[in-house]
């Protein structure tokens, strides 16, 4: 399968079942467009007869002839040889093998607090509480996710733990305790330990900052951009915007890490389509490691993104993605994390095909213990795996997300990112389609966009 | 080659030698959280 497309005058085509991508001239992009279906005397006459309109012998610096279409065509052919272009799903065939694979745990995300001291008003966690009632999670119900997380993660030396909530700076004191805990743990079972923290940034502190400097592997920091955008969608209880109190802090949580290991990570919504302005707004705060996702919501959700604001969504993409080249050219470059993509020594096929490992090897733990295939799940009785006591219970439910992969949704198999998301997020289809397997359209068309601009920054910082 | 540049990419066939070994990132404990983002990931299998 061939994906090509022209994006910031880059003639850009990717092989999609070897992931090789060549930027290639004009002529060699007509070719390949007709290649597979037709044979070498009907391509020659096709391109120049193309190239003898005036229209088109005009856009070229030197007119075509026959010889330049049999090298081009020479080159592809040479390519294809290689593996690197139509090259073949060799993938369904290793996928049989994978579905019998022995899946291990290795990440927990857990909610450490079901309780937040913001409101802001796109949160899928409903303010904290995941349809539920507010708690904080216990010292004893925290040793025990990390206990099992020990247990079940096999020959698994990097396990993940991300410390979420609602805010978990709501109940500090635990977190602490259980890196305490988890830094005993991993000497005995011969583990690491990565934590993370994931904050709105109210209740940070220098100890905070101190303590997390030290233990935690990576910290997300919730902003959304530029003062107006971030108040409106992020108040606190009481309606005052949060945007002036957690600036400076973010600022220092940023300097202090170097500038990495750290994200601040933003939503944009229906409400800021020109979204570019807020990445650029935190890029002209300092920040050079960001994140800004657009907001999964239902339709019905004034905020929603809908199809209708795809094109100026798409050109936002655009915009930012020639803005980055054009900074990182001035020595101000920064990390956007839906543009980031690493060609030479990315994920292998099968974590491609695995995708985020939700209900397998990613598992989100409440405050009380119970177990749900991620944090988007908690809440949804169905989706109830078990708890840290007693382990998993629902091992259907566990087999259908080890099951889902690019080759059981429709909807991937003819895509041509399907290698960069791995099918989407599941939470994502469960939430527009009521079922694991299928794909959120909105969040497709997105994603295939930004792997094409990730795609072009590549061919831009190549030259 | 004169008409095309090929990028500095891993073929991903090659990847299916010595992949799954489980080691690297989940994509979720990244930044992401409401969506699925693997290709950015980076390998850590060493062998």
């Amino acid at each position: 399968m061939i994906h090509q497309y022209k994006n910031n005058d880059y003639n850009i085509v990717l092989d999609v079942n070897s992931g090789m991508i060549h930027v290639v001239d004009d002529l060699v992009y007509d070719i390949i467009e007709l290649f597979e279906d037709n044979d070498t005397d009907t391509i020659i006459a096709a391109m120049m007869d193309k190239y003898s309109k005036p229209e088109n012998a005009a856009k070229l610096e030197a007119p075509i002839n026959i010889n330049d279409v049999i090298e081009a065509i020479e080159e592809i052919e040479e390519l294809k040889k290689q593996g690197a272009l139509f090259s073949e799903d060799i993938y369904k065939e290793y996928i049989t093998d994978f579905k019998k694979r022995q899946t291990v745990v290795k990440a927990l995300c857990l909610h450490i607090a079901h309780d937040c001291n913001l409101a802001c008003k796109y949160c899928f966690a409903e303010e904290g509480e995941y349809k539920g009632h507010r708690e904080l999670m216990s010292y004893e119900v925290g040793k025990k996710a990390l206990d099992f997380l020990i247990e079940n993660s096999g020959s698994r030396r990097n396990l993940e733990v991300d410390f979420f909530g609602g805010e978990p700076l709501m109940n500090w004191q635990v977190v602490k305790d259980l890196v305490a805990y988890g830094r005993e743990q991993e000497k005995i079972h011969n583990k690491n330990f990565r934590f993370t923290l994931t904050t709105n940034g109210v209740l940070l502190n220098d100890d905070i900052m101190e303590f997390a400097n030290k233990e935690m592997a990576n910290i997300v920091l919730s902003i959304d951009g530029r003062k107006d955008v971030h108040d409106y969608m992020r108040p606190s209880r009481n309606g005052k915007g949060s945007y002036d109190l957690i600036v400076p802090k973010f600022e220092k949580v940023a300097e202090s890490r170097n500038q990495t290991n750290y994200y601040v990570r933003g939503t944009f919504t229906r409400n800021n389509l020109d979204f570019s302005e807020d990445v650029l707004h935190l890029a002209d705060l300092g920040f050079k490691q960001i994140s800004v996702e657009p907001v999964v919501s239902l339709p019905e959700e004034p905020y929603a993104i809908r199809e209708e604001d795809l094109p100026k969504i798409y050109e936002e993409y655009d915009k930012l993605a020639k803005e980055m080249i054009k900074r990182k050219k001035e020595g101000k470059g920064f990390n956007f994390f839906h543009f980031m993509i690493d060609l030479t020594g990315g994920p292998c096929v099968a974590k491609r095909l695995s995708g985020c490992g939700s209900g397998t090897e990613y598992l989100a733990v409440t405050p009380w213990g119970d177990l749900y295939p991620c944090h988007q799940f908690v809440g949804e009785d169905e989706f109830l795996l078990g708890n840290v006591f007693e382990g998993i219970k629902n091992t259907t439910c566990c087999d259908e997300f080890k099951l889902c992969n690019v080759y059981a949704k429709d909807k991937c198999r003819d895509c041509f990112a399907r290698f960069y998301c791995s099918g989407g997020c599941a939470a994502n289809s469960y939430k527009f389609h009521g079922k694991i397997d299928d794909a959120y359209d909105i969040g497709c068309d997105l994603q295939r966009k930004r792997v094409e601009c990730a795609i072009m920054i590549k061919a831009a910082e190549a030259e | 080659m004169k008409r095309i540049k090929t990028l500095n990419t891993r073929n991903l066939k090659e990847s299916m030698k010595k992949g799954g070994c489980g080691e690297c990132q989940t994509s979720c404990q990244s930044a992401c959280k409401t969506s699925c983002t693997v290709g950015n990931q980076s390998c850590e299998n060493n062998n």
